[in-house]
């Protein structure tokens, strides 16, 4: 089972909230979805309202909430909407956004981690949304964040892994689990990070904008859970061209 | 600063723009200046259903199927400027009023019982009665009250924009109306909106003073709609290249009828606003596109979801006019005359999420 911070999750899919065409949809589709932990972007909410759309839907006995700082251009904006949020009852757990090009809204390598080095000081449990820099993710935690959050590709593209050989890296040297984030357009995107040994996947666009959102929900599910099962059960390396089922390597003159 | 080439210029590339490069536009990832003309040409205009399905696609793939709703506060009526086109103009005989702050107050109350959170401040201009420090201190007052106050005003210096974006002010829309300079001479008689170069650069000057966003526009109706829509693609590509901390939007308000004689210079119909939409979402996936109650709401529905990321809805464009409604003295009359709530049922009839809140004002210090 996958741990954060001290909480397991049964499933390795995380879900999102945004762009669904209505919340009922929303919470159908992760309610298929298996899913556990699911972000919200904090300037869509207002946590002071109980009947707020997206907040009425989700049900925090069973979802963990993650709230964003989607939207921030900088480590100042981020830290103060996270004190905000965590004052009007937003919880501990953080996903850390600073994204200061509203247009492909990547991740800023430096605010983030200053961002992040005060959010876990102030005990916030803080995942950051990165680029799939490895070595932004070792100072990351290095300075105490529960996870790392790389992207595959630039958010809402559902381009898939094009940072392969990056996240490959970051998985091999993290410490901390690694959940890829951002671009899984299919399910085998998300079958692909899993298979590689990413601990977990986040998904929204793929599924919210979807023809059929809960059936997409459902097909991501099964992806990452195939993609697990992969991983564990051992992938066989890949090669470039044709090789034998039981190689011969002659071995005679072995004395 | 940004120039913006004669209109002769733009004509020339509409001119030049083929099929072969017609169906580029359609296939690339990146479309640059020559896929905007041709998108905007009149060769692409049997297209506009193939033009509509890839804008669809882009903006639920960039967007999500959600619409954000805003709606304006009329602060003042008054104005120095003499346009031809506008209700508000300054020769024109209507009832001129002025909110004082505690009125102004009152009516964003009314916005905000309505569940309004994206609140737009407009007024004529006129800056001695209503100028920065009138502004900041509304900004002051209503900036718990709302996700997001953007203002449509005079053009105000860097250090003003500043000051307000400190008060809580996000953004600011400021159109050129027109980018044809010989029409912009034409219908701008008097006032300091007669400089065509002076109000061409106050969009960067919004960006620079750290706004959020900055809203561009042309007014329908004045010039060659086809090159307003590539000035405008090429306003929001220098601004993107220059600023690229700013979120843009785009609006294209058609004339509508206001006070005054004046007529369209040039027809632009449904169909071309349509096209000039798609165009441009093609062009600039991630930029804002507004479509106001200036447009009917047959149109508003229909075009759900194909481009426009940014509705208003129940406006009232008179100073004071939500408290009584029955109040003269608007910029012009409204083409969607449905509520708020009446708005919002029939975006999510055609399976959008009408968004009421998508901003915070705790993103900016106060």
């Amino acid at each position: 089972m996958l741990t954060i911070a001290g909480k397991t999750f049964r499933s390795r899919l995380f879900g999102g909230t945004g762009k669904f065409s209505s919340s009922l949809v929303m919470k159908d589709a992760l309610e298929a979805s298996g899913c556990e932990m699911v972000t919200v972007a904090l300037r869509r909410i207002d946590l002071k309202n109980p009947e707020d759309d997206i907040m009425s839907m989700l049900d925090r006995q069973r979802y963990l909430f993650l709230p964003n700082t989607s939207g921030a251009r900088d480590a100042g904006e981020a830290v103060r909407l996270a004190h905000l949020a965590r004052a009007s009852g937003g919880g501990n757990w953080l996903k850390l956004e600073v994204t200061p090009d509203p247009r492909t809204l990547l991740p800023d390598p430096v605010e983030t981690l200053k961002a992040a080095e005060e959010l876990v000081k102030d005990d916030f449990i803080v995942l950051p949304y990165i680029n799939a820099d490895p070595i932004l993710a070792l100072r990351l935690q290095d300075v105490g964040t529960a996870a790392i959050m790389p992207l595959g590709s630039p958010i809402g593209t559902n381009q898939g892994i094009l940072t392969l050989p990056q996240i490959e890296i970051i998985i091999e040297q993290a410490r901390v689990p690694v959940v890829v984030d951002a671009g899984l357009g299919a399910p085998s995107h998300a079958a692909q990070a899993m298979e590689i040994g990413a601990d977990a996947v986040l998904v929204n666009t793929a599924i919210a904008v979807a023809g059929d959102p809960v059936r997409m929900a459902r097909a991501f599910a099964q992806a990452v859970e195939a993609g697990r099962t992969a991983f564990e059960a051992g992938l066989g390396k890949q090669s470039r061209r044709a090789e034998a089922s039981s190689p011969q390597v002659g071995l005679e003159f072995l004395r | 600063m940004f120039q913006i080439p004669d209109f002769k210029e733009l004509q020339r590339l509409v001119d030049d723009a083929g099929e072969a490069e017609l169906r580029r536009a359609l296939q690339a990832t990146h479309v640059g200046i020559n896929g905007l003309a041709a998108l905007l040409s009149p060769a692409a205009e049997p297209l506009l259903s193939e033009l509509a399905a890839r804008s669809a696609e882009i903006t639920a793939q960039r967007f999500g199927n959600t619409i954000q709703i805003y709606a304006p506060l009329y602060l003042s009526n008054f104005c120095v400027n003499s346009c031809a086109y506008c209700g508000f103009s300054a020769e024109n005989k209507i009832s001129r009023r002025m909110l004082t702050l505690e009125e102004a107050e009152q009516e964003s109350m009314i916005l905000h019982d309505r569940e309004i959170n994206h609140l737009l401040l407009v007024s004529g201009e006129a800056p001695a009665r209503l100028g920065v420090d009138y502004l900041e201190e509304l900004a002051r007052r209503l900036r718990d009250k709302f996700a997001s106050i953007t203002i449509e005003v005079q053009p105000l210096e860097t250090d003003e924009y500043r000051r307000l974006f400190e008060a809580g002010i996000t953004g600011v829309a400021v159109y050129q109306e027109t980018y044809d300079r010989g029409i912009y001479t034409d219908v701008h008689l008097a006032g300091k909106k007669c400089d065509f170069d002076y109000r061409l650069e106050v969009p960067a000057r919004v960006a620079a003073a750290g706004m959020r966003e900055v809203g561009i526009g042309a007014l329908l109706g004045l010039a060659d709609w086809r090159l307003e829509g590539l000035a405008l693609g090429m306003h929001a590509a220098w601004l993107r290249k220059n600023y690229w901390q700013t979120s843009l939007t785009v609006s294209f308000p058609r004339l509508r009828p206001a006070t005054g004689e004046f007529e369209p210079l040039v027809a632009v119909s449904e169909r071309n606003l349509s096209q000039l939409l798609f165009g441009l979402r093609i062009f600039d996936p991630d930029v804002g596109l507004v479509l106001s109650t200036r447009e009917e709401a047959r149109y508003r529905d229909g075009m759900i979801g194909l481009a426009p990321t940014r509705y208003s809805a129940g406006s009232c464009t008179a100073p004071g006019g939500y408290s009584q409604p029955e109040l003269e003295g608007e910029q012009f009359s409204v083409g969607d005359h449905r509520t708020i709530t009446e708005v919002c049922l029939d975006i999510k009839r055609r399976g959008c999420d009408p968004v009421r809140k998508d901003w915070d004002s705790t993103f900016q210090v106060g």
